[in-house]
């Protein structure tokens, strides 16, 4: 039986293959989403990418992944040798796709769970399988599960979609979800209209009430805290509210030791107790 | 756990400022980094005012000794917001500064000869690239070139670490009048290059590399894009290049560059 991830992870696309993170880091025991991965390479979208706002970056990177099978030959053996506790994102076109990926997830060692990407800010652009309606996001955790040893968890990362996100929160989780992330970048557009992703301690405030609402709906549920986290007083003000481990993304971006900062802050608190 | 030749991310500080011509070159005090800095590498700074992307910047000198230890100067060119407040920092401020980063210029193994062609404030990497050259017995002719004489970066410095120098102003404000292209494939002749590099704006180093290719010349470019975290975690600034096989590739300007070889970037993807 694997111990649950936590209390900080470093958020999906924001850590590049994870080897980049050695340098501000310890690798070893570290709980990392990859990037979200596909079954087939994407090349992501045009530049520019990112654009900085207040407080904030919007990103439309478009999923710029080199598909499973490269994710499986070089990158996954590199992280599990170094110690990292591999969670690894997932995105498919198709439920089909989804329960492709997991299948073939279960068989490669070393890793640590699943994370369900159900947030995309542009599913339909991006041709991923359409889960705004909270049924849909539940097929797919569903469809996860069947194919994902029951030893291992699947978290289910949802959009933060206030008015979906209870709803939500509660059919992944009836669906088999271990746990639900709850947070992610908010749907947005670049300066040039493109959509793209919200993220940043500008939407911090938003992931917080997405947080109090689903943890004061659903009692006893797993939920993990992300979008906009940015320093030990964040971590702090979402575990606080129950959320079992927060997950650390675009402040890596502009601080690449603050997962490590963090960490370290919070485990020295645990131990002063 | 950090590697001994990998990035640091430090609280530096400033220790000088001055003005050169349209730029600012800030002596900054970070430590550890200047012992592992090649040339090529650039540090990422971070500015204020909630704003989240990191600013490159190239690394133009490491200064070995002084009351601080060793120390790094930048250039600064005030483009946008960040820039500008950069520029205008003064001596005691603190900043956040991770490097050195990204894969810096290969040097050639044989005493061969060096054409160095910068463009603005961009050429600040090739001056220690120059040094490092001549003290492996290459000649070295250094191209300098701007839209103006305020343009010019280090000119006068250049005389002195370069056997030939040739200074190219857009507007003829001093030196040959024009853009480095129209005179790009002369120099590479009269220097007899087999090795080009180039540090400046896309269009620039394209016609650099194009030319070197005629010529059969190695060449390297310094890329600069947008690089909103500079550590390779983001995928925020991508380089399409085609391999040796003719398979066509992204690479992160960050961490696979931003010192790429000109004859594998696919320039035309990237314009």
């Amino acid at each position: 039986m694997s111990r649950q991830p936590g209390p900080v992870m470093v958020a999906s696309g924001c850590g590049g293959t994870g080897r980049e993170l050695a340098a501000y880091a310890d690798l070893a025991g570290l709980d990392f989403v990859t990037r979200s991965i596909t079954l087939d390479p994407r090349a992501g979208g045009p530049s520019p990418r990112i654009a900085e706002t207040p407080s904030g970056l919007v990103n439309a990177i478009g999923l710029q992944n080199p598909g499973l099978e490269h994710f499986l030959a070089t990158e996954l053996p590199w992280l599990v040798r170094a110690g990292v506790r591999v969670f690894v994102s997932i995105a498919g076109a198709t439920m089909g796709e989804y329960a492709d990926l997991a299948r073939r997830l279960s068989r490669a060692p070393g890793v640590a769970g699943i994370e369900i990407n159900l947030g995309a800010p542009d599913q339909v652009g991006m041709s991923l399988f359409e889960v705004r309606e909270p049924y849909h996001a539940a097929s797919v955790v569903a469809a996860v599960r069947r194919e994902f040893p029951t030893d291992l968890p699947v978290l289910a990362k949802l959009r933060p979609d206030l008015t979906r996100v209870v709803e939500g929160a509660r059919g992944v989780l009836d669906a088999g979800a271990s746990a639900v992330v709850v947070g992610n970048s908010v749907p947005a557009a670049m300066p040039d209209g493109r959509p793209g992703g919200l993220s940043g301690p500008a939407i911090a405030p938003i992931s917080l009430r997405c947080l109090a609402e689903v943890v004061a709906a659903l009692d006893s549920a797993s939920v993990i805290g992300a979008g906009g986290i940015s320093s030990v007083e964040d971590a702090r003000r979402f575990l606080d509210l129950g959320a079992s481990a927060v997950q650390i993304g675009t402040a890596l971006l502009h601080d690449p030791t603050t997962v490590a900062r963090v960490s370290a802050a919070l485990t020295r608190e645990e131990d002063t107790r | 756990m950090a590697e001994e030749h990998g990035p640091l991310h430090v609280t530096g500080e400033v220790l000088a400022t001055k003005k050169a011509g349209a730029y600012r070159v800030l002596t900054i005090a970070a430590p550890g980094i200047p012992q592992r800095f090649r040339a090529g590498n650039f540090v990422a700074v971070s500015v204020d005012g909630g704003r989240l992307a990191r600013r490159p910047l190239w690394i133009h000198r490491v200064k070995e000794a002084g009351a601080f230890g060793a120390t790094l100067d930048v250039v600064v060119s005030a483009t946008g917001p960040g820039t500008t407040w950069l520029a205008q920092r003064p001596v005691g401020t603190r900043l956040e500064v991770t490097g050195p980063l990204g894969r810096p210029f290969a040097l050639p193994r044989e005493p061969v000869a060096c054409v160095l062609v910068g463009e603005g404030y961009s050429a600040a990497p090739l001056f220690p690239l120059a040094e490092r050259l001549r003290q492996r017995g290459c000649a070295v002719d250094l191209v300098v070139a701007g839209p103006d004489e305020a343009g010019l970066l280090s000119a006068l410095e250049a005389r002195r670490s370069a056997r030939a120098v040739t200074v190219i102003t857009r507007d003829g404000s001093v030196g040959m009048r024009g853009d480095v292209s129209s005179h790009i494939d002369g120099v590479l002749e009269r220097a007899d290059a087999d090795v080009v590099y180039a540090a400046g704006t896309l269009a620039m180093l394209r016609a650099v590399a194009e030319a070197a290719e005629r010529r059969g010349a190695w060449s390297q470019v310094a890329l600069e894009t947008p690089m909103p975290c500079a550590t390779g975690l983001c995928q925020g600034c991508p380089v399409p290049v085609v391999s040796q096989d003719g398979v066509s590739r992204l690479v992160r300007a960050c961490v696979d560059g931003p010192v790429i070889r000109g004859d594998r970037v696919d320039w035309q993807a990237l314009a």
